[in-house]
């Protein structure tokens, strides 16, 4: 670098780098959403306008964009061969069970590693942080024989009964929260003749909100991206969840319409994005305190 | 168990009660973690030993798959085609997210560019996969009608045997967005001090750089290269979706180690195969991520060590 370029970069917040970083970043930020702006675009035109040469960000004529989008989203709800309104509620039905389950659990287990000095505790959590490095093709055809050993393949049980046995990152997240809560309080509690339960609930819980939403939220985003799972252990169509539902949408015989096909993938990338904006904050820094504390 | 002599009845009695009450704690996790992680490693240890089509019993062959996989085209075209892939998006991937991270640090409204940025992150693979596949259309996708407008005529990227792979590369690198974040949470966390003393010695902007940005982030960059690639190891989603009508892609140039898994256990009713290769993917994991402990201790600089 040269002398000139080197003092502006002492503060680019104003020297003729400023622009440059600016219109960097804001290049950027608009090939990185690209992607989910023409996904919705596309959905709002009819057919043979989203599949030509046009990259006009509206139908023609423009005033019909919401009679073409409400043709094509409704087309898409009311589809004879997939049914989203079912892969809806079994999407639903399993991040319910499995949000709530996996906080639960982890909470739990993590007040045991961070608050309990038990025999064997620093072991098995040596063994919990090393099961965060298995793959999970390694583990998904001897699951498949201990589901149905269970008798639960042909159900939603693979999808969320297992987060009720708690799960690593979260156990460790958890865990790494409570030990920054001051000890003096369950101390305090203890005098006062609260048992474990009683601190857990009445203490810990409470002051850590915040941390269990961050667990909640991740999981929940995790049960509604997944794929591989369900494509494993869903065996029945009518069990389908919407992210197995959106792939059969796009291989089924014959060929599906792109305007149709984008508008079920903003279907199921619109929750997603709504709760990323109600809750960006929180993601950004449950994202920093796992992996910064490295 | 060595007791103390000093110790009294109540002391002894309390440990128990300790004992007891922190494995009665940690009990759900000793079934997740046993049922549903443990038990499964071991088993698949045991079939991969096995000749096991799912509706009939394991029957033990010994070695025999392992030697099988020796022979298998299929198994070294995937394990390459993984090894490609892993070494292409590895690196794009952390200067994309370091890069990027720099810019934020710097600006101001940073929530508004990095939310860009984060969002494609949160997105079902299901989703990317087939608004890609839109994009990377070649008559009409996004991406060759942008290049049409500067005069490039793009490839027919996905039928393309030259450019399956770095389309799926480039739809790996548009999903960095936890990384970005993490990056700059390490970029605000590098004391202003270290800059402002590289100043008075008249170190350069890349000088700074390389001296004090790199190494201060260097603990959250191995820790993101080693996340990505036990993710890059596993890719399966997206090119499953993008290759659904010819597998693997033109001429199986992207068709990954674990699709082949996947195949081999659920559609060619080879459980014991397929375990095998579990086996086989779990030592190159654990062998690469060794391999970057190991090289860690030469680059990775630990603050107060």
């Amino acid at each position: 670098m040269n002398d000139s370029a080197d003092k502006s970069a002492t503060d680019p917040r104003k020297g003729p780098l400023a622009a440059a970083l600016y219109v960097t970043l804001a290049v950027a930020a608009i090939v990185w959403a690209a992607p989910l702006f023409w996904m919705v675009i596309t959905s709002l035109k009819p057919s043979e306008q989203a599949a030509s040469a046009s990259l006009s960000p509206l139908p023609t004529p423009a005033s019909k964009t919401l009679e073409f989008a409400a043709n094509n989203y409704s087309a898409v709800w009311t589809d004879e061969s997939v049914q989203f309104p079912l892969y809806l509620r079994n999407t639903l039905i399993v991040a319910f069970l499995s949000v709530i389950g996996m906080t639960l659990s982890s909470a739990m287990v993590a007040y045991g590693f961070a608050r309990i000095p038990f025999r064997g505790r620093n072991a098995f959590f040596a063994i919990t942080l090393a099961t965060m490095m298995i793959p999970f093709p390694i583990i998904m055809g001897p699951l498949f024989v201990i589901f149905s050993q269970l008798g639960w393949i042909g159900t939603l049980r693979p999808l969320w009964m297992p987060a009720w046995f708690g799960g690593a990152f979260n156990i460790f997240l958890l865990r790494q929260f409570y030990m920054g809560l001051p000890k003096e309080l369950d101390e305090a509690a203890r005098i006062d003749g609260c048992s474990h339960w009683g601190i857990f609930w009445r203490i810990i819980v409470p002051l850590s909100k915040p941390a269990l939403a961050v667990v909640a939220l991740f999981h929940f985003i995790y049960v509604w991206n997944d794929f591989l799972a369900p494509l494993i252990y869903l065996t029945h169509r009518d069990n389908f969840t919407l992210a197995l539902g959106l792939q059969m949408y796009q291989s089924r015989a014959g060929n599906t319409p792109w305007n149709l096909l984008m508008a079920a993938s903003t279907m199921v990338v619109a929750p997603v994005t709504l709760l990323f904006f109600l809750t960006q904050r929180q993601f950004v820094r449950g994202i920093a305190s796992g992996g910064g504390k490295e | 168990m060595k007791e103390q002599p000093q110790a009294s009845r109540a002391e002894q009695r309390n440990e128990q009660r300790q004992n007891l009450a922190g494995w009665l704690w940690v009990s759900p996790w000793i079934i997740g973690c046993g049922l549903f992680l443990l038990a499964p490693i071991f088993m698949s240890l045991y079939y991969s030993l096995t000749d096991y089509p799912l509706l009939e019993k394991p029957l033990w062959i010994g070695t025999e798959n392992y030697r099988r996989l020796l022979n298998d085209s299929d198994f070294w075209l995937t394990l390459k085609n993984t090894l490609i892939y892993v070494l292409w998006t590895i690196p794009l991937s952390t200067l994309v997210s370091v890069g990027l991270a720099a810019l934020l640090n710097r600006a101001r409204a940073r929530s508004l560019f990095q939310g860009a940025i984060f969002l494609p992150s949160l997105v079902p693979l299901a989703a990317s996969a087939i608004i890609f596949m839109w994009l990377f259309n070649g008559e009409y996708g996004l991406i060759n009608r942008a290049l049409g407008v500067i005069g490039i005529e793009g490839p027919a990227w996905l039928l393309d045997r030259h450019w399956a792979m770095p389309a799926v590369v480039l739809i790996g690198v548009w999903g960095v967005g936890q990384a970005v974040v993490l990056y700059v949470a390490a970029l605000q966390d590098v004391p202003e001090q270290l800059y402002e003393a590289a100043d008075i010695d008249g170190m350069g902007a890349l000088g700074k750089f390389w001296n004090i940005t790199v190494p201060m982030i260097s603990p959250v960059i191995l820790f993101n290269v080693i996340t990505m690639s036990i993710g890059s190891f596993q890719v399966f989603v997206i090119p499953y979706i993008l290759f659904d009508r010819v597998k693997g892609g033109p001429d199986k140039v992207a068709y990954f180690y674990t699709h082949y898994l996947y195949d081999n256990a659920f559609i060619f009713d080879k459980m014991g195969y397929a375990s095998a290769m579990a086996w086989v993917q779990l030592v190159i994991v654990l062998l690469f991520t060794a391999l970057l402990f190991a090289l860690s201790r030469r680059y990775v600089f630990y603050r107060g060590a």
